[in-house]
């Protein structure tokens, strides 16, 4: 699994307004299979540093290095997973959509059949292989898309809120299934999201990050035991911290 | 069930008024003489002749129009130096009646079937242009984004991602190119075919006062047009992007 290095990166833009930083001078590094969230305000640039290390954007300065190498454009070390239950393709079923990443890297039909039933096995969807999106419900979709990032095995795992549109029983549910899949697969994981709750609850490291301009706050590590007790004093206790630094800054 | 429904109501009412004594019977003639001649026609084979006649020249048209269209609108989609230069020419070309080219045709061409293809073609592509064009703008930026991190690029991402998300647009395009076409057959059949044709029957009777011949054309004429509307069309909408979800079918 590879770490990430992200060095003085910013990314500024000109609006009729003027000049806008949405992030300034963002530096960080995971461990291999480190799962990384980045916590923070809408606006705060949390997204965009997460498509350039994605490789959608481009930084303005600084540079992001993924297993030492510096990131230009997409590649097959990386997974993506989108808020969004739209980001599946309509018209493949759930195995053809998990099976996309590999049909273009020219894996066989057979083999790439099988390790796209095994992905949809690893989120418990496999009695579903033959279904389309349209009929699976947010959750599912969301399992679906998780699979399709895993299937050709990328070293690192990008996902942008990914079960922030989900209703709050599914999202606790897809959490707990989200920590399994990243212990079985050890991959490093960068998880951006607004809910501090769902970053002490998944992170081992959790980056706060503050907007205009979009900078990083802070950096906390989550020292808790897997899995881990949402209603623990210590969780609660790490929820603070996180909301202190959040709070902090609209202050400031 | 509807659908025949309404059509016995209109085919009641047109019978009354054709016994009404109001017009003369050579010119209203009733059902069963309109039937007893379309019978006649078909037994002799010469209805089936002038039928297939118009078929041919319809997907002749349809087939140019239907390939143009689709280049076209991609590369436009595409392109932005190739939207520039066609898209004043679509605006220009595209208000104008198939039907007005007729004489300009049959003055090149002369009469027969490369006038007739011509206006069938002219009528048919501005539609599927359109739709493609605006099908391929329209492609959800999400699916764009999660092919290429999955490593789509060129050729594949555009077979495999821009034309299926494209094809709720495609469909009804070519879906309004073929009523195009088969509206402007009749017309150029009249104009500009030397001889066979459901048009030019239409067009021939008027010379004999033959009604019965006409209406009997213009019975198949209906008929091929709701059978392809319905049939063709409808399966092929069935079996894509109505099984997609990718449009809804209406609520019954």
């Amino acid at each position: 699994m590879n770490a990430i290095e992200v060095r003085e990166v910013s990314l500024a833009y000109d609006t009729p307004t003027g000049r806008v930083d949405a992030v300034l001078g963002a530096s960080f590094a995971t461990a291999p299979s480190e799962f990384l969230c980045i916590v923070g305000p809408s606006g705060c640039g949390k997204t965009t540093l997460l498509n350039m290390i994605a490789g959608f954007l481009v930084p303005s300065a600084g540079e992001i290095l993924i297993g030492g190498r510096p990131v230009s454009g997409q590649g097959f070390d990386r997974g993506i997973v989108f808020q969004d239950f739209a980001q599946l393709f309509p018209w493949r079923t759930a195995l053809e959509n998990v099976a996309f990443g590999l049909e273009m890297k020219g894996v066989p039909r057979a083999e790439r059949e099988r390790v796209a039933l095994e992905q949809l096995r690893l989120v418990k969807l496999e009695k579903f292989a033959a279904s389309y999106p349209h009929h699976l419900s947010g959750g599912m979709q969301q399992r679906v898309a998780i699979a399709r990032a895993l299937a050709y095995n990328p070293g690192v795992l990008l996902m942008d809120e990914p079960f922030a549109a989900l209703d709050a029983l599914t999202r606790d549910e897809m959490q707990r299934l989200l920590a399994e899949v990243w212990r079985e697969t050890r991959k490093t994981v960068v998880y951006v999201t607004h809910n501090v709750a769902e970053a002490v609850y998944l992170a081992d490291r959790v980056v706060v990050m503050s907007a205009h301009p979009g900078r990083i706050r802070a950096v906390v590590s989550i020292r808790l035991p897997r899995p881990r007790d949402a209603l623990s004093v210590e969780f609660l206790q790490y929820q603070k911290e996180l909301l202190g630094h959040l709070t902090r800054q609209e202050e400031a | 069930m509807k659908a025949l429904l309404s059509i016995l109501v209109a085919v009641i009412l047109y019978e009354l008024l054709a016994r009404s004594g109001w017009f003369a019977a050579a010119l209203v003639p009733t059902l069963p003489t309109i039937a007893r001649t379309l019978w006649g026609m078909l037994g002799d084979g010469s209805m089936e002749r002038h039928a297939l006649n118009t078929l041919a020249r319809v997907f002749a048209g349809l087939a140019a129009a239907a390939l143009t269209g689709l280049v076209l609108g991609f590369l436009m989609a595409r392109y932005r130096a190739v939207e520039r230069f066609f898209s004043p020419l679509v605006s220009a070309l595209m208000p104008i009646p198939s039907l007005a080219w007729a004489p300009v045709f049959i003055l090149w061409f002369g009469l027969g079937n490369v006038a007739t293809v011509l206006i069938v073609f002219y009528a048919a592509t501005f539609p599927m242009l359109i739709n493609t064009w605006t099908g391929a703008r329209a492609v959800n930026t999400l699916w764009l984004r999660a092919a290429r991190s999955m490593g789509a690029r060129g050729p594949a991402l555009f077979w495999k991602v821009v034309v299926p998300g494209a094809s709720p647009f495609i469909i009804t395009g070519l879906r309004l190119a073929f009523q195009r076409a088969w509206i402007a057959v009749v017309g150029a059949e009249m104009l500009a075919a030397s001889a066979f044709g459901l048009g030019w029957v239409i067009f021939d009777a008027k010379e004999f006062l033959n009604a019965d011949v006409m209406l009997s054309s213009l019975v198949v004429i209906g008929a091929i047009g709701l059978a392809f509307e319905r049939l063709v069309f409808g399966s092929l909408e069935r079996a894509t992007v109505l099984r997609w979800g990718m449009v809804r079918a209406g609520r019954t």
